[in-house]
Formats: structure tokens, C-alpha cells, sequence
């Protein structure tokens, strides 16, 4: 089953006071999630991440376009008993504690009685903040502030979970606590649909990733697929090469980086490696490691989002 | 596109419900209201608060919005008279304290100095019958606005009208007519009402000056209804003698006017400035006609 | 749907207890009162009369400003704050929201207004020594008192559906006033002799809210009781007029996005 479902979603917002003009935060964007994943929205800010996540929580309402999560219809109140949201730089009542807010929460999920008290006792566990119960939330940090929101994201034990940059505005420790949260929360089988702008969360964490700018989807896939079918290349560093190695190398090669002793070069061909480790060889040059390596997220992020959104007749990649 | 199905329908149903509930509401408001009011009005009402009685303490508390407030005060007063008017209320004990309150909130009201001073002095039911308060409120008016001479004709007029006190209303008029800006005639009704005070001429005078210069739709009504009811009088007059010469030649009084007009004393029926035909009574006195729309009540 | 309603009806009654300004509010009307009472120990004679016109209006402004403020507040801060897009994702229906919201608030000014009551009446009994049977017509005024604050509340709740915080306050003030001057406005339009004038004057008339419906106060003061007849039109009007607001409300929320 498919846990998100967007076809051809848009959305246009009217700016300006007097004379309203539409602008366009998102574009004909189609994704699919399957269930079980955990899956990355990425882009820069303002790429129209948090307005996928607001049309599919029903706090907007698309221009056009429709989109299914577990098979429900957006309003179906059904779907809400198994869908959790974290908002981006959540907020809430500053005159609660932790526990009145997850009981609060709870009691909307329809959770009452011992099941509730169990359940908040759950997740206070959880997020790390039982001692943390009854203080509170105007006198928490940014960061517990974070772990009060993901659990109420969960209150309701959700299959679905939407988070809204988690890891933004936390410390390196809690970055590490969310994402070991994400990481359980996939192996117990729930789908994790989060959008960042942090791209090693994303490398860390993700099945799968579909890059949003400027509302426009610029690919969309499997992690691994996504960057060795754009680019793979074969890295040899060699320690002090001779001028008569490295030109001896260089038809082969695309780049060569000298830093301090060392040199690095970039072989894109594959089937040029052996003649290489001839010509290593053969000058007894020092080889240091020769590593096949993968086109970063990064680099893919900024080839994508490097090129320049005039390209209007250019078909769309599609997800997988 | 084609918006999301099922979705928008369980939208589309609450807000078809709300907007039905509203209307259904709004429909069942409209005969409860009739019959709230209905049953306010039947109740017995209490007696009328002012909740303070003096503008001095009001002008303080309204934290500089005096001339606002004076607007609303003056406007309650209206509605005050206004309403008592058509519950044909004859008394309109909070008028003068209400007028009092505006002026001094803000004593340059000029509106509430004038109107107010008519509404005051006027026999009652037409108005509080208090000249006394008109007397004040406009002397109130002067001593704030000393340069404004109409203020001074309203005096003479309370003096003239109400007071019956000619010389005290000439004096007016003629301080009124020193004041800049005041019209030539103010001079001439002093003159008028100092040398002839309550004759039927100066009063023609003064509705004709009036009628010409007041803006006033109903004022310019009232003038007109003056001057007929002073030319009904005039005319009843100078009949009257008609009837008191022909009894001096004849001997007995005319049993109608077709007895006059073969003696030569009128060409016809004679009829009022309404075209209502005069009536001769048996004791030889001329009145108006039973369906005659002239009011000589309004004459002093 | 009615767990969720209550629940949010409880958290907003929750909420509003735990603002300081309403402890602020009761304290300055129970102080207001303690005035009445010593100024009516003053003036002999009419201190009880002065004391239950007084009472009451206090009751009156307090509740009102209340009614206007916790009733912008509350539903503004949550769309201000955000804290509604937690309570949108979770199986909350947005008209479930809005009752809940209204309820609650209903709720606190209800509890409130008891409050402010009991120290009406611990204020009369301490000027009286004693009270009698004919003292509960007061509580009648309350009741009508209460009718109003339902509507207010109502008001309040469509404008912050609508409108930032302050532009809300000042529109609620607007028509709690203009409400309160309905049928001068109809005599003016009367009285004005202009027939459309006087058409709109009537229609402005029955589409605010008539809140000179529930003027009892100085008759209260005299001790004369309305009629039960009004009581229960009274009561119908401000059920009427509370669901068209929250009506309203809802339809204005139900389309509303937040971004």
C-alpha cells in the first residue's frame, strides 16, 4: 500500500495587499511513498517543502492537484487516528507541562483512562523527558521543546509520521536523539516522511529522497540509484608522483587535486583503471588508495538546484 | 482540475449546514425581535435616569472627547424630544438638563444654544414651556459666543414671544443688531418692537424676515403657517368691523354675508388664506370655518 | 465528537484559568463592590439601590471585557502561535475546534460571572443583614447578563476567525456598542422620514445583535422583575444569535488556511 500518494499537487498563494497576485509554491509535484519508509523531502528554504506537508495535514488546501496518505482522503477524520505531525519550530501552550500536553493530545486521539496514562508514561520515556513531566513547557529548551513535539507526534502510536525539519535548531546530541528516533521508529515499521534542508540527516537516514525547488520536483528516487545514475567515478591518491607519473596519467584522468604531499586524481572511466595501475606500477609511484566513489548528496543537490529553473520545457523526472 | 472528491464534500456539507443554520436562524430572529419588542414596550417604564446631571464633571471623565460627546448629548436631547413628541408626552423634564449638559461639554455648540432655546421655550406640548431655561441657555450661549448676534435675536424672540416683555426684547434686538455680521433689520425689529410691541404688523415682519432666511424646510413651514394664521387674523379683524358698520347703519346684525353683499359691503363670500369660506355667526361674530386649516393658536 | 468537543471546551476553560488577567479582572470587580458597599454606608437610604445598580454594571463591564478579550485571545494565539496545526492533525474536525473553543470560553465566563455573583450577593447581605425572597430579581438580570456575554463571546470568536488580534477587539467593541444603541438607531431612521433610510435602519437593526434585549439593570434596581415571557424570548434570541455566530465562525474556519 502506498502511505503518501501526491498527483500533479500545486499551490498558489496570493501575495501582496492590495493587488493580489498568485505565487506559485508548488508545481505539478507527483510523489509516491511506500509503507515502511523513511522518506526525505529536500530543499532549500523555500522550496515549497512545509507546503506539501500543510496541504497533506489539511492546513492548506491545494489550488490543484489531490493527494492520498494510507489510502484516505485528506479530511478523512479516519486517517487522522494514524498520522502524527511535528511542525517546523513547533510551539504549544506555554501554561502546560509535558504530560498535561501529551494527555491533552491524547484525549483528541481518543485515548482516556489508564490506556493514556500509559501511553504519555510511554512516550515520556521515550523522548527522554520523565523527569521533565511537570515542569513547565515556558521554561523548556529548544530542544526539549523538539522531543515534546515528536512525542506528541506519536501520541496517537501513528503508521504514518510527518516531521517538519526535525533536526532544526538542535545540538549535535539531539540531532543524534532524533535521528535514532527516526531509525526506530522504521524498524518498527512506521513510515517517516520528513522534509529538511540538512543534507547528511537526509544521507544518514533515508530510503529514499525527492528534491523540491522552487515547488518544482528535481528528482525523486532511491538514495543509491538516484546519485550512481548520475554520476560514479574511480579515485586514486598517490603520495609525491613524480611530473613524469602524473603526465603519464593525465589522458586518463578528468582532475587532479594536489594537497600538500598528496594528489588526487579522478578517473571517470572505469575501464581505464588498469592501464593506470600499469603506469603506477611501472614508475613504482606510491599508491595510496584507489576508491570507486559515488556522486554526493550534495554534490546532486547542488547540481540540481544549480541549474537554473528556466527550463520549463524539460520533462520532469518522475519518482520511481 | 477537479478537486478532490470526497474530500470537499464532507467540507462542503458542514458548510452548507452552517450556512443553512444561519439563515433558518436569521429567519426565526426577525418575528422573536417583533415580539421582544412588543413585550418591552408593555412594560411599565421606569423613570428616566440622567446618570450625571453636570457637563463639567462629564467634560473631565470623556478625557478630551468633550465635542464628541457634546455631539451625542445633543443628539439625545433631539431624540429625547423627538420621542416624547410623538408619545405625546406633555412634559420634558430632562430636556433642559440635557441641552445644559451638551453646552457645556461644548460651549460652542451653536445649534444646541438655538434649537434648544425653541424646543425649551415653546408652550407646552410643542415644547417644555419653560422661557425661563431658554433664558438662560441662551444667555449661557452669549457669554461663551459674544459675538455671535443671532444668539441675541433668539433672546428678543423669547422675550417677545414668550415673555411678553417688549422692552427687554427690544434691548436685545438692539445689542443683537450692534454685534458684527448682524442683518439691518434686527434695528427695525427693535424699533418695531419697542414703539408698536405685540401689534399683528411687526409680527408679519418678523415670519417674513424668517421665511426668507431660514434653510430649514419645517422652520420655512412654521413661518408660512405663522403668516397665514396673521393674515386670517387681520382679515377677521377688519371683517369684524365690517359687521359692526353695517349693524351701526342697518340696526341689527346681517343674518349671513349675502345680507352684506346687497348692502354693498363685500363683493363675495369672503374666504380665509386656506380658501376655507369665513362663517357669520347669529351674534354677528366672523369666524373661521369649521374645516378651516388655519391655526390661530399659534398667535400670541 | 462530543469527547473531542469536551475535551477542547475543558482545555480552554484550563487555559483561560491559568491567564492571569482573569484573576486580575474578578479581584478589580469584588474591589468595585467592596466600593458600593462603603459608599452606600454613606449615602443613607438608596445604599441598596446603589449597590445593585453598581453591582451589577460591574458584572456587566467586567464580563464584557472578558468576554471580548479572552474570546480574541484565545482563538487568535492558537493560529498566532501555531499551536492549531497540532490540533488540526490530530482527528479534530475544524467545527469541532470552534465549538469546543466557544464552549470553553462559554464556560469560563459562566464560572466567572458565578464567582463575581456570590460577591454581589455576600455584598448585599452584609449591607441588608438579611436577605429576602424578593432579592433573587438580580439573579434574573444576571441570567440576562449571561445571554449577552454568550453573544459577545460569539462575536469575539467570529472576528478572531476573521482578523488579527487588535482589528478583532476593536470590531467586537464596535458592534457590542452599536448593538446596545439598536433602537435608537430605528427611532433615528423613524424619525428621519427618509424611507430607505429608515428600511436600513431596520434591517441594520434585526442583523446586529439587539443587545438593549437584555437592558434590565436600572429596572433590576427597582426591584421589577421582567415578565417570564421575556425570559424565554430572551433566551431564544441569544440561542438563535449564538448559532449564527458560531455558524459563521465555522464557515469562515472551515475555508481558512494557515500558512
Amino acid at each position: 500500500m502506498l502511505a503518501v500518494e501526491i498527483t500533479d499537487l500545486t499551490k498558489d498563494y496570493s501575495v501582496g495587499f492590495w493587488r493580489k497576485r498568485p505565487r506559485r509554491a508548488l508545481d505539478h509535484v507527483s510523489l509516491q511513498v511506500e509503507a515502511g519508509e523513511v522518506f526525505g523531502l529536500l530543499g532549500p528554504n523555500g522550496a515549497g517543502k512545509t507546503s506539501t506537508l500543510k496541504i497533506l495535514l489539511r492546513l492548506v488546501f491545494p489550488t490543484a492537484g489531490r493527494a492520498r496518505l494510507l489510502g484516505y482522503d485528506l479530511h478523512d477524520l479516519r486517517l487522522h487516528r494514524q498520522i502524527g505531525y511535528l511542525p517546523e519550530n513547533p510551539y504549544f501552550y506555554d501554561h502546560l507541562t509535558a504530560e498535561e500536553l501529551l494527555r491533552y493530545f491524547g484525549q483528541l486521539c481518543g485515548l482516556q483512562g489508564p490506556p493514556l496514562r500509559r501511553r504519555v508514561e510511554a512516550l515520556l520515556e521515550q523522548v527522554g523527558l520523565t523527569d521533565f513531566r511537570g515542569v513547565a513547557l515556558r521554561k523548556f529548551s529548544k530542544g526539549m521543546i523538539q522531543r515534546v513535539g515528536i512525542a506528541q507526534a506519536l501520541v496517537n502510536d501513528p503508521q504514518l509520521v510527518f516531521l517538519d525539519e526535525p533536526m532544526s535548531g538542535l545540538d549535535a546530541l539531539g540531532r543524534r536523539d532524533v535521528r535514532n528516533l527516526i531509525l526506530q521508529l522504521k524498524a518498527q515499521g512506521k513510515t517517516v516522511f520528513f522534509s529538511t534542508h540538512i543534507l547528511p540527516d537526509a544521507e544518514a537516514l533515508c530510503d529514499r529522497v525527492a528534491v523540491l525547488h522552487r515547488g518544482r520536483l528535481h528528482g525523486c528516487g532511491e538514495l543509491r540509484t538516484l546519485l550512481q545514475s548520475r554520476a560514479s567515478a574511480i579515485e586514486m591518491v598517490l603520495e609525491n608522483p613524480t611530473d613524469e607519473v602524473l603526465h603519464a596519467l593525465a589522458p586518463f584522468c578528468s582532475s587532479t587535486v594536489r594537497t600538500g604531499a598528496r594528489v588526487r586524481v579522478t578517473l571517470p572511466r572505469e575501464s581505464d583503471v588498469e592501464r593506470c595501475l600499469e603506469v603506477v606500477l611501472r614508475l613504482r609511484a606510491k599508491l595510496i588508495s584507489l576508491n570507486p566513489v559515488g556522486m554526493s548528496l550534495e554534490d546532486f543537490f547542488m547540481a540540481q538546484v544549480g541549474t537554473p529553473a528556466e527550463h520549463r520545457g524539460e520533462p520532469e523526472p518522475k519518482g520511481s | 482540475m477537479k478537486p478532490e472528491s470526497s474530500s470537499l464534500q464532507s467540507g462542503q456539507v458542514a458548510r452548507r449546514l452552517c450556512a443553512l443554520l444561519i439563515l433558518g436562524a436569521f429567519a426565526a430572529l426577525w418575528p422573536l425581535q417583533r415580539a421582544i419588542n412588543r413585550e418591552r414596550e408593555k412594560l411599565p417604564p421606569t423613570a428616566e435616569n440622567l446618570y450625571f446631571t453636570s457637563g463639567h464633571l462629564l467634560r473631565r471623565l470623556s478625557l478630551g472627547y468633550n465635542g464628541l460627546l457634546a455631539d451625542l448629548y445633543w443628539t439625545r436631547a433631539v431624540q429625547y424630544y423627538g420621542r416624547r413628541r410623538l408619545a405625546h408626552a406633555a412634559h420634558y423634564p430632562l430636556l433642559g438638563n440635557l441641552l445644559r449638559i451638551a453646552t457645556d461639554l461644548d460651549p460652542h455648540l451653536l445649534i444646541a444654544y438655538r434649537f434648544g432655546e425653541i424646543f425649551l421655550a415653546e408652550k407646552s406640548p410643542e415644547g417644555a414651556g419653560e422661557p425661563e431655561a431658554a433664558l438662560q441657555l441662551v444667555r449661557r450661549g452669549i457669554v461663551a459666543n459674544p459675538s455671535y448676534w443671532r444668539l441675541w435675536e433668539d433672546l428678543g424672540f423669547i422675550y417677545y414671544w414668550d415673555l411678553k416683555d417688549y422692552p427687554m426684547a427690544a434691548r436685545a434686538f438692539e445689542t443683537g443688531s450692534e454685534r458684527p455680521g448682524a442683518y439691518i433689520w434686527m434695528k427695525a425689529m427693535a424699533a418695531a418692537v419697542a414703539a408698536r410691541g405685540g401689534e399683528l404688523s411687526t409680527s408679519r415682519l418678523l415670519w417674513t424676515e424668517i421665511y426668507q432666511t431660514a434653510q430649514g424646510k419645517d422652520v420655512r413651514a412654521s413661518a408660512v403657517a405663522h403668516l397665514i394664521a396673521l393674515d386670517a387674523a387681520q382679515q377677521l379683524s377688519q371683517l369684524n368691523q365690517l359687521v359692526e358698520r353695517y349693524r351701526q347703519a342697518t340696526g341689527h346684525w346681517p343674518r349671513s354675508f349675502e345680507d352684506m353683499i346687497t348692502a354693498g359691503y363685500l363683493t363675495s363670500v369672503p374666504k380665509d388664506p386656506t380658501g376655507v369660506p369665513y362663517v357669520l355667526t347669529p351674534q354677528g361674530k366672523v369666524t373661521l370655518g369649521p374645516h378651516s386649516k388655519v391655526e390661530l393658536s399659534l398667535l400670541p | 465528537m462530543i469527547s473531542r468537543i469536551k475535551t477542547i471546551a475543558l482545555h480552554t476553560y484550563k487555559e483561560s484559568v491559568r491567564e492571569k488577567v482573569l484573576y486580575n479582572l474578578v479581584a478589580f470587580a469584588l474591589l468595585l463592590i467592596g466600593a458600593a458597599v462603603l459608599f452606600g454606608s454613606i449615602s443613607l437610604g438608596i445604599s441598596q439601590m446603589f449597590l445593585v445598580n453598581l453591582g451589577l454594571s460591574s458584572i456587566s463591564v467586567f464580563g464584557l471585557l472578558m468576554a471580548i478579550f479572552i474570546g480574541i485571545g484565545l482563538v487568535s494565539k492558537e493560529i498566532e502561535r501555531r499551536t492549531i496545526y497540532n490540533i488540526l492533525s490530530k482527528p479534530v474536525a475544524r467545527f469541532e475546534f470552534i465549538i469546543g473553543k466557544y464552549l470553553g470560553l462559554l464556560l469560563t465566563l459562566t464560572i466567572n460571572t458565578a464567582i463575581m455573583t456570590v460577591g454581589f450577593y455576600a455584598a448585599l447581605f452584609y449591607i441588608q443583614r438579611h436577605l429576602v425572597l424578593a432579592d433573587w430579581v438580580p439573579l434574573q438580570c444576571i441570567y440576562f447578563l449571561l445571554l449577552e456575554f454568550a453573544i459577545v463571546v460569539g462575536v469575539a470568536l467570529f472576528f478572531s476567525c476573521l482578523s488579527t488580534p487588535i482589528l478583532s477587539a476593536t470590531f467586537a467593541f464596535c458592534v457590542y456598542v452599536i448593538g446596545n444603541f439598536l433602537s435608537d438607531i430605528r427611532g433615528f431612521g423613524q424619525e428621519s422620514g427618509s424611507a430607505t433610510l429608515q428600511k436600513v435602519t431596520i434591517v441594520v437593526s434585526y442583523l446586529l445583535p439587539n443587545f438593549s434585549n437584555f437592558e434590565t439593570i436600572s429596572r433590576t434596581a427597582h426591584g421589577l422583575p421582567s415578565p417570564p415571557y421575556l425570559v424565554t424570548a430572551n433566551t431564544c434570541y441569544a440561542l438563535l444569535y449564538v448559532t449564527i455566530l458560531v455558524s459563521a465562525s465555522v464557515l469562515i474556519f472551515e475555508t481558512r488556511e494557515f500558512r
